[in-house]
C-alpha cells in the first residue's frame, strides 16, 4: 500500500459513511478532496470524470472507480471502488438485523425526516459547483439551464439529452 | 397491481444474473431497473417488501441501489449471496467506466472530443441541478426547512467547509429543530 492508496481509501471511506440521502450529496466533498485538498485532478477533470461516470450504464458513484484509476491505475480503481461501497454496506448488513425493531418508531421518522434539508442543502452545492465549472462560455450556460428544463419537464430519456449535450459541444457552437 | 413474493429463494447464479442485467442497463439511475427485476420480473421481494428495503438503505449513508444489493443477498443467501449480488451489480459497469477512461485518455487531446466532453459535463451538470430542483421543491412551503438547506449550501458550497463538520452540526441540529419546531 502506498500513500496514494491510502489517502483513496480514507477519503472514500469517509464519504461511503458521510452519504446520507444518497451518492449526490457527497459530491462538493468530493470534488474538494480530489481537486482542493489532494490536487489530483482540475476542476474541469473532475467535472468530465462525473460526467463520463452519469453517461455509463450503472450506479453514479463508478465516480470513484475512474477517479480512482486516473490517481493510481487498476489498484487505485479497485481501492476506491471498495471503500464507496463497502463500509456503507457493512453497517447496513449490521443494522439489517434490527431494522424491524425501530423502522416503525418516531424518532426513525423523525431522524430521516431530519436529514432531508441537510441532503437538499449538499446536492443543490454539488450541482452549482459542477454548473461554476462546466459553464465556461455563455453558450454552454444557456445549454445548461435548457438542459435543467428539460430533466425536470419531460420523460425524455436522460441519456438522449446527455448525447444531444455531448453532440452540441462536438458542433463547436458552445466555444 | 401488487404481485406476492415467489415462494423459493433464488440461487447465487440467479442473483449474480439479476444484478448484472440491472448493472448493464441502469443508466442514469439505477434504482428503478432494480425495482423492476427485483419486484416485478424476479419477484424475489414483493412490492412492500421492497419498499421496506429501500427506506432502510435510504435512513443509512451510501450509495442506495448497492446498500439494497448487499442486503437482498444476504437475507437470501447470507456473505455468499451479499458478495454475489454487490459483484454481479458492479462488475460489468466498472469494467465499462474503466475502458471509457482508457479510450478518453487516449483521444481526449483532439478538440473535437474535449468540445464533446464540455458539452457532455454541462449536460451532467444540468442533471445534477435538475435533482437538486426537484427534492428542494417540497421545502418551498416550509421556512425552517429551507433555511437549514441555505445554510447547509452556504456552509459545503460556498465556504467549502469539510463534508465531516457540516454533517455533525447540521444533521443533528436540523433534526431537533424540526422535530420541536415544525408542524
Amino acid at each position: 500500500m502506498n500513500d496514494t492508496l491510502i489517502a483513496l481509501a480514507t477519503i472514500y471511506a469517509q464519504l461511503s459513511l458521510l452519504a446520507f440521502g444518497g451518492g449526490n450529496s457527497i459530491l462538493p466533498e468530493m470534488q474538494r478532496q480530489v481537486v482542493d485538498v489532494q490536487h489530483w485532478m482540475t476542476a474541469r477533470e473532475f467535472a468530465s470524470m462525473y460526467a463520463l461516470a452519469q453517461a455509463a450504464p450503472g450506479p453514479n458513484m463508478l465516480v470513484s472507480t475512474l477517479i480512482g484509476w486516473r490517481v493510481a491505475g487498476l489498484s487505485g480503481a479497485l481501492v476506491a471502488t471498495f471503500a464507496m461501497t463497502w463500509p456503507s454496506c457493512l453497517l447496513t448488513l449490521a443494522v439489517s438485523s434490527v431494522w424491524f425493531r425501530f423502522r416503525d418508531a418516531r424518532w426513525r421518522k423523525l431522524v430521516q425526516a431530519g436529514i432531508v434539508p441537510v441532503t437538499v442543502g449538499l446536492v443543490m452545492a454539488g450541482a452549482v459547483l459542477l454548473t461554476r465549472t462546466t459553464s465556461a462560455t455563455l453558450p454552454t450556460f444557456l445549454m445548461t439551464v435548457v438542459a435543467t428544463a428539460i430533466f425536470l419537464r419531460s420523460k425524455l430519456h436522460p441519456l438522449i439529452v446527455l448525447a444531444a449535450a455531448a453532440a452540441l459541444g462536438a458542433s463547436g457552437v458552445l466555444v | 397491481m401488487t404481485l406476492p413474493a415467489r415462494s423459493s429463494p433464488p440461487s447465487l447464479r440467479e442473483l449474480f444474473t439479476g444484478f448484472l442485467t440491472v448493472g448493464v442497463f441502469g443508466f442514469g439511475g439505477v434504482l428503478p431497473w432494480a425495482r423492476r427485476m427485483i419486484v416485478e420480473q424476479r419477484r424475489w421481494l414483493s412490492g412492500p417488501e421492497f419498499t421496506d428495503m429501500l427506506a432502510l438503505c435510504q435512513f443509512l449513508p451510501g450509495p442506495n441501489i448497492i446498500n439494497v444489493s448487499a442486503a437482498l443477498g444476504y437475507r437470501f443467501a447470507g456473505w455468499p449471496g451479499a458478495i454475489t449480488c454487490f459483484t454481479g451489480l458492479m462488475f460489468a459497469p466498472m469494467a465499462i467506466i474503466v475502458a471509457l477512461g482508457m479510450l478518453y485518455a487516449r483521444i481526449g487531446g483532439y478538440p473535437v472530443v474535449q468540445h464533446a466532453f464540455a458539452g457532455l459535463a454541462a449536460g451532467a451538470s444540468a442533471m445534477v441541478m435538475a435533482t437538486a430542483l426537484k427534492i428542494a421543491a417540497p421545502l418551498g412551503r416550509r421556512p425552517l426547512a429551507l433555511c437549514i438547506a441555505v445554510l447547509t449550501f452556504i456552509a459545503a458550497g460556498l465556504l467549502r467547509v469539510p463534508l465531516l463538520y457540516v454533517v455533525l452540526v447540521f444533521a443533528p441540529a436540523s433534526i431537533l429543530l424540526l422535530a420541536n419546531f415544525e408542524r
